[in-house]
């Protein structure tokens, strides 16, 4: 249906592909969706250095939104604290709360399987795991739900539909994921990511190892799938912000600077740091 | 300038003719010997090599024929049971080196622990089995103390592959795998030992092509064994330990014993760490 404009210039209207511009002109028809992120007073500690600096930033729900900013800025720190994968290394610390659904994630009691289980993550690199393309799917799956052997293939099937892989690998899974390219594979991350059911999709540069053609087919399926899941993108690619966000938040340095409707931010941002950044000032 | 640049030029040739003559002659060196060797084996050992060296027993001194049979079955035994202890604990203590201890200061420490115990003289540990085991039972030497020794061996190999494998396995493989809402252990057990199986074999093998040839600890804790014996509660014969008897012994038929034992034995080591460079090698080509 579309193609994303990779040469877009981003002073101009930001939004391109035409069901994005139709969005945005309806803007204010457009529902205001309920918070399904809430991040209260969020700090985060490296060690001794402080990363985020009691951030405030609601996520709505079945929405996109794109974490901006340049390197160094805490984006990354901030999705990489929405499903607690921080928490594999002894020496980071987060303070503060995010509640998901109204239930504070960073509390003790709060599942971390459960979580990572509603909250899939998809990583700058493609990381296929060393098995077939099914079991690449299925691993995950296996551990959380009891299916029947036919019930798993339909829900591969369908995740791999939903990846907007399954036309291309069908025939071969049972052969090993290594073999797809670099494109496929992080199709084949977002698939495994989406076969869980999962309401919220964090994406962390997920195309920046990749072709333009890959790229785009990514951005494709992020529009596709910004219906049934809320979706955090960070990204270095101003662009491409502009291109498949609702939302932006600008951060810097630590702390958030900036958050409207990516219309917004784009065009008439309240901020002249954001303004500095976004026109290539500096960053 | 181009003079100088002339004149440096042609020194630099010459120092890299003069550093690529220096390494040739210091491979060719080890070559040398190496190759020295392996004839001297041949040349010695090739007349010992018959269906007998298989299936008949070590004999006893002044008797002609005889075999390496129990010796054999002797050191595949022990070798066996040496890998089948030192392995679990080797793999499940490198796997808490990389995914638990590594950041911890008790991670740092036991992997130097494991460093000395890998480079521990042999005779040290079969000295310490023997202590152990040997003398708590009335000085009964038997096969499971040469095994255990030998697990000694295998132990700190294993270890260090199965740390340094699971540690080059990259952390966005691990972050992956654990943002599915996996588990830490089955995400070490299904996705991470996947990826490093073919350098953690690896490490099996090459203790594996080490512990054959390994004297020093068996002397002491299997002692050898003239006849044909199964019972691992018993001293057990090995062909290493057998060739440091025949190959100083002054009959004849020992000696040639001795060589085609060694042939055997070189032969074997060769061929696991041959099978081990190929299967590492394998490995790295699909993962590219």
């Amino acid at each position: 249906m579309t193609d994303p404009h990779p040469d877009l210039a981003m002073t101009d209207t930001p939004d391109s592909p035409a069901p994005r511009r139709m969005a945005t002109h309806a803007r204010e028809a457009l529902p205001q969706a309920p918070v399904k992120i809430s991040t209260r007073n969020l700090d985060f500690h490296y060690d001794q250095f402080h990363a985020l600096k009691g951030i405030n930033l609601d996520i709505p729900e079945k929405r996109v939104t794109a974490l901006i900013g340049p390197s160094g800025c805490g984006k990354s720190t901030l999705l990489r604290v929405y499903n607690r994968i921080y928490a594999l290394y002894p020496k980071q610390e987060a303070r503060g709360e995010v509640l998901l659904d109204g239930e504070n994630i960073l509390g003790p009691k709060y599942p971390m399987n459960r979580l990572r289980s509603k909250v899939g993550m998809v990583f700058q690199k493609p990381v296929p795991f060393p098995m077939t393309i099914y079991e690449n799917i299925a691993y995950a799956i296996r551990h959380h739900e009891r299916l029947s052997r036919r019930q798993m293939d339909e829900r591969v099937e369908q995740a791999l539909g939903q990846a907007a892989l399954w036309d291309e690998v069908k025939d071969k899974l049972d052969k090993s994921a290594l073999g797809l390219s670099g494109g496929q594979q992080q199709r084949l991350c977002i698939a495994r990511a989406v076969a869980l059911r999962p309401d919220v999709l964090l994406l962390d540069e997920p195309t920046s190892a990749l072709d333009p053609i890959s790229t785009s087919r990514i951005e494709q399926l992020i529009a596709d799938l910004k219906d049934d899941y809320t979706i955090v993108i960070v990204t270095h690619n101003m662009q491409q912000a502009a291109r498949v966000s609702d939302y932006t938040a600008f951060m810097y340095l630590g702390d958030l600077i900036e958050h409207d409707e990516t219309h917004t931010i784009f065009s008439n941002p309240s901020q002249q740091q954001t303004e500095d950044y976004i026109t290539g000032r500096f960053g | 300038m181009s003079a100088v640049a002339d004149r440096l030029y042609r020194r630099r040739r010459f120092g890299n003719a003069a550093a690529i003559g220096i390494s040739c002659v210091a491979a060719g060196f080890g070559l040398f010997f190496l190759g020295w060797i392996l004839w001297t084996l041949v040349a010695k050992a090739a007349g010992g090599i018959s269906l007998d060296l298989f299936t008949q027993m070590t004999p006893p001194p002044m008797q002609e024929g005889g075999g390496l049979a129990n010796a054999f079955f002797g050191s595949a035994v022990m070798c066996a049971l040496a890998i089948a202890i030192g392995t679990p604990l080797g793999v499940a203590a490198g796997t808490w080196l990389s995914e638990y201890g590594f950041a911890r200061k008790t991670g740092t420490v036991v992997r130097f622990v494991n460093d000395i115990l890998l480079s521990a003289p042999s005779i040290v540990l079969g000295l310490f089995v023997y202590t152990l085991i040997v003398m708590q039972t009335g000085g009964n030497f038997s096969a499971l103390a040469g095994a255990i020794s030998l697990a000694f061996i295998v132990l700190p190999v294993v270890v260090r592959t199965t740390d340094e494998m699971l540690r080059l396995v990259s952390v966005q493989m691990r972050e992956a795998a654990l943002s599915l809402g996996v588990p830490q252990w089955k995400v070490i057990v299904q996705v991470l030992y996947r990826s490093a199986s073919a350098g953690i074999i690896t490490g099996i093998l090459l203790a594996l092509a080490r512990i054959s040839g390994e004297t020093a600890p068996l002397l002491f804790t299997a002692f050898g064994n003239q006849y044909w014996n199964t019972d691992i509660m018993r001293p057990m014969a090995s062909v290493p330990v057998v060739m440091y008897q025949y190959a100083g012994s002054p009959y004849e038929s020992w000696q040639q014993l001795a060589w085609a034992g060694a042939l055997v034995l070189t032969a074997f080591v060769l061929v696991v760490s041959i099978g081990a460079r190929a299967l590492l090698l394998r490995r790295k080509i699909s993962h590219d």
